[in-house]
């Protein structure tokens, strides 16, 4: 049907690897959740993992990084931009805490 | 047909600027505004954890935590699977597809049938959305909205892959039908990597 898009794609070894790599990653966030960290400190971490594990799923498994450079610019800024966006209110979550009426 | 092709403009539509087919970044752009959906409600849900002082932490290591590591490893699985068949469909091997494509389903509905047993063990201990007997009551209404979002995403993932391998088996779908369902597929898996630990990492009960 569309065969004209002849890009290059990765082999069986290449996505098993990144498969096993999810997996250990997965595995390493279990890990972090039984070492007592302050919640902050482990929040970062895990989102930093999940940010890694996510950028693995959409280069390899969504084929992205064999796409046009193109379909990128055109995807990927859309959701950072919005997600900063929503991420303006975050800090008074800090402040809602303390505005609390003392029980 | 070529040369008419050759002769428009790219505004005129001469061109493939993204060199896909056109359902494929669809399907794109449908993945990157629900994508935001979810960004906004992980965000809501970091929100209200932040600002609460008695955020509960109910997951015991067995049996929420190991069930729903299995739940990341049947995910992360089907994933792979779902790349075997979009590599057997694009080289024409129709058995073969369908086979993979049967098993990423599996994969999908172990994930579906282990969440349901934690949902059901949660509600059982009396988690409900707007109370539970262990602290905050935004923790049930985050929970149950960011998962159950997420159930019913693999939920219409599981049918439309089975709707897929009906129809390539068939002939009537080309290979890029199941590529794009392929996308859904790890569109779906990805937002997991962020339910998982946002969800469950961060609320296990201490010792």
């Amino acid at each position: 049907m569309s065969s004209q898009h002849g890009h290059a794609e990765g082999s069986t070894r290449l996505y098993l690897s990144v498969w096993i790599i999810l997996l250990a990653l997965s595995v390493v966030e279990v890990y972090l959740g039984y070492i007592h960290l302050s919640v902050g400190l482990m929040l970062v971490l895990l989102m930093g993992l999940s940010l890694i594990k996510a950028g693995m799923i959409i280069a390899y498994f969504m084929h992205l990084r064999f796409e046009r450079a193109s379909l990128v610019w055109t995807l990927l800024p859309m959701w950072i931009i919005v997600t900063c966006l929503l991420f303006v209110f975050f800090p008074d979550s800090f402040r809602a805490l303390e505005l609390r009426f003392p029980k | 047909m070529a040369t008419g092709e050759i002769s428009k403009t790219m505004w005129e539509g001469g061109a493939s600027p993204y060199a896909i087919p056109s359902k494929k970044l669809g399907m794109w752009l449908f993945i990157i505004s629900d994508a935001l959906t979810f960004s906004a409600i992980l965000i809501a849900y970091s929100y209200l954890r932040v600002a609460s002082d008695d955020w509960p932490t109910p997951f015991h290591f067995y049996p929420s935590i190991v069930v729903s590591t299995v739940m990341t490893f049947c995910l992360l699985t089907s994933s792979i699977t779902m790349v075997m068949a979009v590599t057997a469909a694009k080289q024409g091997r129709i058995g073969s597809t369908v086979k993979w494509l049967g098993a990423t389903m599996a994969g999908g509905i172990a994930f579906l049938v282990l969440h349901a047993n934690e949902w059901m063990t949660l509600i059982h201990e009396g988690l409900r959305p707007f109370e539970n007997p262990w602290g905050s009551p935004l923790f049930g209404a985050t929970f149950f909205t960011a998962t159950g979002l997420h159930m019913l995403h693999v939920t219409i993932g599981v049918f439309v892959l089975a709707a897929i391998a009906a129809g390539f088996k068939r002939g009537r779908y080309p290979a890029d039908y199941v590529e794009i369902a392929g996308l859904y597929w790890h569109f779906v898996d990805l937002v997991w990597m962020f339910l998982f630990p946002l969800i469950y990492l961060l609320s296990i009960m201490p010792e």
